[in-house]
């Protein structure tokens, strides 16, 4: 009866209490999108580089190792010689590598020159490979694959030509000696996405004419000469490491840090990951500082919002009242309404996230390379939802207390 | 019959004294007044003469500073608040002035709400809907009345709804605060005809505060507030 009533109550108000329902709604949506934005966001971030057990470059910290070998951010301080490499890759722990050499560029993007290897060994999300869009691995010496974000924004497509600019920001061009795209990445949503992709063998063919980064002075070897060079790589930058058993893992590393004859360093991707993640975590605290706002101005809205229909119903608490409900009654009443209201809301949100997300999810994957994904409920969700609801019922217990200090001295008068 | 309701007292009152607080300029000491059961009994007062206050009190939800309140010969100003408003709902209909009925829900709703909160009154009816269409019809209320939203109906509609909420199971004693000041007199002595036949037929003592003396002689008996309470100085 009392349910019955309340309902009843709440749908005599049905635009006051829809308008409170939509914008608690919203807060709460708020709320989670930005929780689901924020594990999505981190997810995406750890799962940059998935499968790789090691990744092996000179003595440097974790960290910078792995921005510069994954997120292609910052320079690697040293190379290693080829002849490390294989003493590496020579272990008996090893089951798989990609060698990896930077330092050039192309109109900002980093070239990155490897192996066709490298398409079918790195991995992201979990194990999900790079494909192929359009055209072909690397087939030819002057052969590249450029990421879809290169794509995109230089407008280039398969057989268009370009020139590997030296280092990072400088002016001096490789352009006597011209590539070719091959290929064109699908978005991955990684750093892959905003790399030049070219052979080992391409490094080592733009820079024979350049001797500790320097061109040589009227040194022009031409393209027929160099293809027909041994281009077999000098150096790399790093190298993506696959063990046959992860036990192996450790012991590897060790191996490799306690090399001998250069300084190496090797790490684990997923550690440096944690590691990045936490110096990027600032903005993951923002986010969540956010998160928590919101649902408290949400309760404020919502208490705000009961305080004003008091007065207008001090009225119906007298008439509750005279009909013999104890005062604990009229608080309750109040407090069963902000009940039906924070879960009307809850249901609401949940509902309209899921439309949202629907239909967002494409976009936000393809523009920010984040998968948000859409799944049901988790059950911290389920937690947070119980806690809003608990806190809506108590704090509209600071009106329904107003309301019972109302109902107890207004007796037979009834104020309108 | 007749003589043993002479002897029963429904309202009992005993030097009963109250006021807010000791600053305010009004204070209500009743020395004596009593209504037997089954009596119908006007309150006269102006306005400002302690009518409701007195009402307030004997409905249990003010209690006297000092005095003695005895409805059925039952002390009720000792009671805990609890226990008065279960004795509220237990004993004493109450009908106000205008506004009487919760707008959002239909009339049987209202009417069947005070059985909601007193076992004692729904004990006695065997089945709640029918017994509150059949006083709706003895009340003359049009038969598709009942399911209607009680803000739909006019006021006099309205007010008749408020008697028989006040009256379903029968409670001992009904309150009624200025019941008829929001009606023309046609419908002034209507309202009043249909209630008094309700009263009569579930046994119940009237008591009806109004400031107007015209409605004096339908009572059985007219208690003015100037001869009741004591001023004090």
């Amino acid at each position: 009866m009392l349910l019955k009533l309340t309902f009843n109550s709440l749908y005599a108000r049905l635009l006051t209490v829809g308008m409170t329902v939509f914008a608690i709604s919203l807060s709460l949506m708020l709320y989670m999108s930005v929780e689901k934005l924020r594990t999505s966001a981190y997810t995406s971030f750890t799962d940059t580089i998935s499968q790789t057990d090691l990744i092996v470059g000179a003595r440097t910290s974790s960290v910078q190792l792995l921005l510069y070998s994954v997120f292609r951010i910052g320079n690697a301080t040293n190379n290693i010689t080829w002849e490390s490499y294989e003493d590496v890759i020579d272990r008996k722990e090893v089951a798989w590598s990609v060698p990896i050499s930077l330092g050039d560029s192309h109109k900002g993007f980093r070239v990155m020159g490897t192996n066709n290897e490298f398409f079918k060994r790195y991995k992201y999300r979990g194990g999900q490979s790079i494909e192929l869009e359009k055209g072909d691995n690397l087939d030819d010496l002057y052969d590249v694959i450029i990421g879809a974000g290169v794509a995109e924004k230089l407008n280039y497509s398969v057989g268009t030509p370009l020139i590997v600019s030296h280092g990072l920001q400088s002016f001096s061009d490789h352009d006597d000696q011209p590539f070719k795209v091959s290929g064109i990445l699908a978005k991955t949503g990684t750093p892959v996405d905003n790399t030049v992709i070219v052979s080992l063998e391409a490094i080592e063919a733009i820079h024979v004419d350049w001797s500790t980064g320097a061109k040589i002075p009227g040194q022009i070897t031409p393209v027929e000469e160099i293809r027909q060079m041994d281009l077999s790589p000098k150096n790399i930058t790093a190298a993506l490491i696959g063990v046959n058993s992860k036990l192996q893992i450790f012991q590897l590393q060790r191996w490799i840090n306690e090399y001998p004859e250069e300084s190496l360093s090797s790490i684990l991707p997923g550690v440096a990951l944690q590691e990045l993640w936490r110096i990027v975590g600032v903005v993951e605290n923002l986010l969540l500082g956010i998160s928590v706002t919101v649902i408290f101005t949400t309760l404020i809205g919502m208490t705000a919002i009961i305080f004003s229909s008091l007065n207008e119903r001090r009225r119906e608490m007298a008439i509750w009242r005279a009909m013999g409900a104890s005062p604990k009654v009229v608080i309750g009443l109040l407090m069963l309404e902000a009940f039906i209201i924070s879960v009307m809301s809850i249901i609401v949100s949940t509902v309209m996230l899921f439309l949202t997300l629907y239909v967002l999810q494409p976009w936000i994957d393809n523009t920010y390379g984040i998968l948000v994904n859409i799944e049901t409920l988790a059950v911290k969700d389920i937690y947070i939802f119980m806690l809003f609801i608990l806190s809506a019922s108590l704090v509209s217990l600071i009106p329904a207390i107003r309301a019972y200090w109302f109902s107890i001295n207004d007796g037979m008068t009834i104020k309108i | 019959m007749e003589k043993s309701n002479l002897n029963e007292k429904t309202i009992q009152i005993n030097s009963v004294k109250f006021h807010w607080s000791n600053k305010s300029k009004f204070k209500l000491h009743i020395p004596e007044l009593s209504v037997d059961k089954g009596e119908k009994v006007l309150l006269l007062g102006e306005s400002g003469s302690g009518k409701t206050t007195l009402l307030s009190l004997i409905c249990g939800f003010l209690t006297p500073l000092s005095g003695n309140i005895q409805l059925n010969e039952k002390l009720i100003n000792d009671l805990s608040a609890t226990k008065r408003d279960q004795y509220r709902s237990d004993n004493i209909g109450i009908i106000f002035q205008q506004f009487n009925l919760l707008p959002y829900a239909n009339v049987i709703d209202n009417i069947l709400l005070p059985l909601h909160f007193s076992k004692l009154r729904s004990a006695s009816i065997s089945n709640q809907r029918e017994t509150a269409i059949s006083i709706c019809q003895s009340l003359r209320l049009p038969e598709d009345v009942v399911n209607m939203k009680a803000s739909e109906l006019s006021v006099g509609q309205q007010q008749r709804v408020a008697v028989a909420r006040a009256l379903i199971g029968n409670p001992p004693l009904v309150i009624a605060d200025e019941p008829t000041s929001s009606l023309d007199t046609d419908a002034q002595n209507l309202f009043l005809d249909l209630m008094f036949s309700q009263v009569a037929s579930s046994n119940s003592t009237l008591l009806m505060v109004s400031h107007d003396k015209s409605l004096s002689s339908k009572f059985d008996r007219v208690i003015d507030m100037k001869n009741v309470s004591v001023k004090e100085q």
